[in-house]
């Protein structure tokens, strides 16, 4: 039998949807039982909502003050002290769960598998390496926790009809103060969410301003999209950091993503592999993002978004 | 501040087309490019920048595996690190050996900061420094866009999922690095002249007092599966269609 912890992620306001991704990948572990827990400083309401995840049998619920802000070096050694009597613990392969997990995994005295996109076995799991270029197949040993983060682009959220348990608990750890949150600056938007989006549209360097981008954003908003870049949209100041797509931002499974003057590096396209139907608009022909498109049109961007969107409006 | 430790491990150039071993027992290593982790590179500038700022006064690269990372380590020292230990391998180490390694020279050098790459651009793996962080039982700093030091404490701005986020940690500490912290600098020859007459030591694990600890088998690497091509459409009016067909719009 497998029994898995999981590492729920939230805001302080709702779970994130990466933890019914972690669920989903618990769920394909032979004979699961699985459990969730939300550390917070005021859990009731998210425990609720993990509650409501399909195949949870319980939700344990860590109130705390030290919890606010889920610093991994705070939260480490709470998952540390519950990990008796589990055979996996498993987080998202998110930023916070790549800061938290492999702390956790010191602490047992294990390897993390990192990245988790199929479960082989109860013990054997695949996960990209180079860049998603080669899949390496692995296997933990068996007397001993597995730690993972689950790679969230491989796997579908579980549903949320659910009524599981909810326990509130206390863990007896020793938390440190060396470390403090000051502040989280975040881009305020009323857009979808850009890793939980059905369509995603991005523009690159080619976009050539953070005015010119403004077109990228008025085709999402006929799409009802959320917006990605490339890295070369990102460090040339178009748009802030949490936008950008790719082995070294966000790993995303749309439906539809449209890449907009997005010439194709390796690193971007590792972060669309697993999007439904990729469409790239470019003005070089010869543009490696072609070679992954699903439809391709060649062409003056300028011309076409606001031509697309336009359509698309109608 | 001291010493700052450095992380340099040696990979697959982040340019060469990496490719699965007919028998998947690899990847294609023979002939190819190998190069600092970029990730690592940037840690190596953060500290170079550190120290220019008079804020460090010694800056060692670290570099794990067999005695051809040394050509890292000397890339290393022409970009200005003062000196380098090669800690020696026969095989590759997992992680958490890793991390114990890193650690031993943590109480061999007392350094005030630790800095790495958030992950290597082979296996992908984004554990050491978090792992390193643990063992030393020590604050991290994971994904670094930003690193301030002010005495005793550094701030740090890290990029995450929801944007930008800053944290205080006290020194010593381990912080991982983001693409974005800086540009790294060209190394220029006479630069490589100097590095071939600064200190490289070699250590075996033994010397270190680590044990390799039972990793993960690796059973088997594959190619990942292709999507299949696409096609071309002249048009907005086809793409619309193109899109409409496949119940998309």
């Amino acid at each position: 039998m497998s029994r898995i912890l999981v590492v729920a992620e939230h805001d302080g306001a709702s779970i994130n949807p990466s933890t019914a991704k972690c669920v989903a990948c618990a769920g394909s572990l032979p004979d699961a039982d699985i459990h969730v827990v939300v550390f917070s400083d005021n859990a009731e309401s998210l425990s609720a909502a993990a509650s409501r995840l399909a195949s949870v049998s319980t939700v344990l619920q860590v109130d705390h003050p030290a919890n606010q802000h889920l610093l991994a070096a705070v939260i480490a050694p709470q998952v540390a002290a519950l990990a008796d009597g589990y055979t996996h613990i498993f987080g998202p392969s998110t930023t916070f769960g790549k800061d938290l997990m492999p702390r956790v995994a010191a602490l047992l005295e294990v390897n993390q598998i990192s990245d988790v996109m199929s479960v082989e076995g109860s013990h054997r799991f695949k996960r990209p390496v180079y860049a998603g270029n080669a899949i390496l197949t692995v296997e933990a040993p068996s007397d001993r926790p597995v730690v993972a983060t689950v790679r969230t682009a491989s796997w579908q959220a579980v549903s949320n009809d659910n009524d599981a348990t909810v326990e509130k608990i206390s863990v007896d750890a020793s938390l440190p103060d060396h470390t403090r949150f000051v502040e989280l600056k975040t881009g305020k938007s009323d857009r979808p969410d850009l890793q939980t989006a059905s369509t995603v549209v991005s523009g690159g360097r080619a976009l050539g301003s953070a005015e010119k981008f403004d077109i990228i954003y008025k085709l999402a908003d006929a799409l009802g999209a959320a917006v990605g870049a490339s890295r070369a949209a990102v460090d040339a100041g178009y748009v802030p950091n949490e936008m950008q797509v790719g082995q070294t931002g966000k790993i995303i499974a749309p439906e539809l993503y449209i890449a907009v003057g997005i010439s194709g590096a390796i690193q971007h396209l590792t972060g669309i592999k697993d999007a439904g139907t990729i469409v790239a608009i470019n003005k070089d022909a010869d543009a490696p993002i072609f070679e992954i498109a699903d439809i391709g049109l060649v062409g003056d961007l300028f011309t076409i978004v606001p031509e697309l969107a336009e359509a698309l409006r109608k | 501040m001291e010493k700052i430790l450095v992380g340099l491990k040696r990979v697959v150039d982040f340019n060469v087309r990496v490719r699965v071993k007919s028998d998947g027992s690899g990847v294609e290593t023979d002939g190819v490019k190998m190069s600092i982790n970029p990730f690592d590179e940037i840690a190596l500038e953060e500290a170079l920048r550190i120290r220019e700022r008079g804020k460090a006064s010694e800056i060692i690269a670290v570099s794990i595996g067999g005695s051809d990372a040394q050509q890292q380590l000397r890339t290393g020292l022409a970009m200005g690190a003062d000196r380098a230990i090669l800690v020696t391998t026969e095989s590759p180490v997992d992680q958490l050996t890793i991390a114990r390694i890193f650690l031993a020279l943590v109480h061999r050098e007392k350094p005030d900061l630790v800095l790495l790459g958030k992950q290597a651009i082979d296996n992908d793996n984004n554990q050491t420094g978090q792992m390193l962080a643990t063992l030393w039982d020590r604050p991290q700093a994971t994904f670094a866009s930003k690193l301030e030091l002010d005495g005793n404490t550094a701030r740090v701005t890290r990029e995450v999922d929801a944007g930008l986020e800053t944290i205080e940690i006290d020194l010593p500490a381990v912080v991982t690095t983001d693409l974005r912290l800086n540009e790294p600098r060209y190394v220029k020859l006479p630069d490589i002249m100097k590095a071939k007459k600064k200190p490289l030591d070699q250590l075996s694990l033994s010397e270190l007092g680590v044990e390799p600890s039972r990793g993960l088998t690796e059973v088997s690497y594959e190619a990942p599966p292709q999507r299949s091509k696409g096609v071309r459409v002249e048009d907005v009016a086809g793409l619309v269609a193109a899109l409409g067909a496949r119940g998309l719009v």
